[in-house]
């Protein structure tokens, strides 16, 4: 079977790498747009928070024989944690500085982790079993999907839809929308708005372990892993809007399946397409497809 | 909306206290024309190279007010250029490095027509992602040679007549060129359109108010700056013979910005001293290996957290008098 002369399990098997390449832009430049709605900086550490959710999974495992289902849970905590400290001890000294510093702060603390950890294992990747539950996978007739991925892109949907609810339907998410647009109105009316940026930040952060964990069987763990993606998730985030959290969702996925594509029409456009996908948004709504100009 | 100043260094009015800066611009030319006395010449080339670079980087974001996070694509660009002008065309030395210098203007107004439309955050991240972009061209490009470069690309005779092949015919052009280089930055940002330039640092919308094309103003100035950046790329790719991938990688971009942060945002000479403490930095302390990338990042949180002013900065504030 044949569709414009790809055969059907080339052009689907790369539509679900792109699916899985979406999951994890759409994890991160979910990550990125809650942190950015509260505490106003763009977190350059973020792809090097993602490096270590996948490493603090590796560690867990191979020096403390915990798996893959408590990593899950474990990393994003334990990453999250770093995060608050962060926030506490460096990030909250320049709120009232230009947002520039910030990112300048989190670029030269994400070059510190990236360093500490390239010294202690290589450059070399290390490979991460994907857990025995999830091996094998199933026939669709189409095309043979790996349980493992298909569990990645469901686990990811799940997060960013929570996400998406929780900061749009629950009281606590409208806590969080009021102090994005106006943080000292809503300190008076008694929310301890501090802890909240601080919550925050750690939970963005830990979306990125999260996202590390899940990428750790797929990709090999290696200090690099990050840095390369987090500027495509840039070009992501600049694409979708910040504006919007279904819109980061949408778009992470969407720009996913369009690289996918790329990969079988046109494979040498494959690592550029997003940031020309980029430039012409730029061009024609700056303020990216769910952004509003402020 | 204000658009509040990265710059700490605030120079003081466009004529109060040039004396100093004239001081302090013939200190400069005497250590680099004493320097290759004591130091070794390629290495004062290099950091002539990256201090042009810096300075370059800092006209855009001390006096713009504009932070790119992808001037490498200028720096690695006219390295390519010059390289493929020197060594396939057989370019003279000035030939090439006016045409590589051009590349990098071109690439400058194409970047900067998209760039520009965005502030703040997002134009770093826009100018990251196109540098990232061009980075993935020049992978695959056949021309560049991909992870090998372009090795041993010939310096040439300048005007056909000077063999540059020599360190110290070399060593004297990049420094005739770096001062000149370095004046006319000092000429730009003492001009009216510099001055207008720091008014929409200083409040954008304000600038915009009194009759001032902004967006134009700030292509300009990143036309500028690009262009400054290509020709420091250039002489680079002359220098070292060499034009590669590292100079093209955001890796380069982050350091150029280190630089101009450790040298002083905003400040004339910051960038220069900038350039010299890290290059000096990664030569003496190349043994360290991965720890270097540490050692920047921990620059980088020192002069965020304590030191925003720069080495210069903290001296021009020290004596009042801008430099």
């Amino acid at each position: 079977m044949e569709i414009f002369g790809i055969p059907t399990q080339a052009l689907f098997g790369q539509l679900l790498i792109g699916l899985i390449n979406g999951s994890f832009y759409a994890l991160l430049s979910l990550g990125l747009a809650v942190i950015f709605g509260l505490l106003n900086i763009i977190n350059f550490t973020h792809g090097a928070q993602y490096m270590m959710g996948a490493f603090v999974a590796y560690l867990l495992l191979n020096k403390l024989e915990i798996g893959y289902w408590w990593s899950l849970a474990l990393a994003p905590v334990v990453v999250g944690i770093t995060g608050v400290i962060i926030e506490r001890l460096m990030l909250s000294k320049l709120y009232k500085l230009d947002h520039l510093y910030g990112l300048l702060l989190t670029f030269g603390l994400g070059l510190i982790i990236q360093g500490l950890f390239r010294n202690e294992f290589g450059s070399s990747g290390q490979p991460y079993p994907i857990p025995e539950q999830l091996q094998g996978g199933q026939n669709l007739g189409f095309m043979f999907l790996p349980n493992y991925r298909a569990w990645v892109i469901g686990v990811s949907l799940v997060v960013c839809l929570g996400t998406w609810y929780v900061m749009e339907r629950t009281k606590l998410g409208s806590y969080l929308r009021a102090a994005t647009e106006n943080p000292s109105l809503v300190q008076a009316f008694g929310v301890n708005v501090p802890r909240m940026i601080t919550l925050t930040y750690g939970f963005g952060v830990g979306l990125a372990a999260l996202g590390g964990v899940m990428a750790a069987p797929i990709y090999q763990v290696s200090p690099q892993m990050g840095a390369d993606l987090i500027i495509v998730v840039f070009a992501v985030v600049v694409i979708g809007g910040m504006g919007s959290i279904l819109g980061s969702i949408l778009t992470g996925f969407g720009l996913g399946l369009v690289e996918g594509l790329t990969k079988v029409f046109y494979p040498e456009a494959s690592n550029t397409v997003i940031f020309v996908i980029m430039a012409i948004v730029l061009l024609i709504k700056p303020a990216g497809l769910f952004g509003t100009q402020k | 909306m204000s658009t509040s100043s990265i710059s700490v260094a605030a120079t003081g009015g466009a004529s109060a206290g040039l004396g100093h800066q004239k001081i302090a611009f013939l200190v400069l030319i005497a250590f680099f024309a004493i320097g290759p006395a004591v130091l070794y010449p390629v290495f004062l080339m290099k950091v002539m190279c990256f201090a042009l670079f810096a300075c370059a980087f800092n006209l855009l974001i001390g006096f713009g007010g504009l932070l790119s996070f992808g001037h490498a694509m200028f720096l690695g660009t006219s390295g390519y250029a010059a390289a493929h002008a020197a060594k396939v065309w057989g370019f003279t030395p000035e030939l090439a490095l006016l045409f590589a210098t051009a590349c990098a203007a071109l690439l400058g107004w194409v970047t900067g027509l998209l760039a520009i439309r965005r502030q703040g955050i997002y134009f770093a991240m826009i100018t990251l992602a196109l540098s990232q972009m061009v980075y993935f061209f020049y992978l695959q490009a056949p021309f560049t040679g991909g992870e090998d470069g372009i090795q041993a690309v010939p310096r040439g005779k300048l005007f056909g007549l000077i063999d540059l092949s020599g360190n110290f015919a070399m060593y004297c052009v990049v420094f005739t060129i770096f001062i000149a280089a370095v004046l006319m930055i000092w000429r730009i940002v003492h001009s009216p359109f510099g001055q207008v330039l720091k008014a929409i640092r200083e409040n954008e919308p304000r600038a915009l108010s009194l009759g001032y094309d902004t967006d134009r103003y700030k292509l300009v100035a990143y036309i500028l700056s690009a262009t400054l950046a290509g020709l420091a790329g250039a002489m680079k790719a002359l220098v070292f013979q060499l034009a590669s991938l590292t100079d093209v990688h955001w890796s380069m971009s982050g350091e150029v910005v280190l630089m101009t942060l450790l040298g002083g945002l905003g400040t004339l000479f910051g960038p220069i001293v900038g350039a010299a403490i890290i290059i000096s930095m990664q030569n003496y302390l190349a043994q360290l290996g991965a720890w270097v990338t540490v050692t920047q990042g921990l620059i980088f949180v020192v002069c965020v957290m304590a030191f925003r002013r720069g080495v210069v900065g903290e001296i021009a504030n020290l004596i009042k008098k801008p430099l």
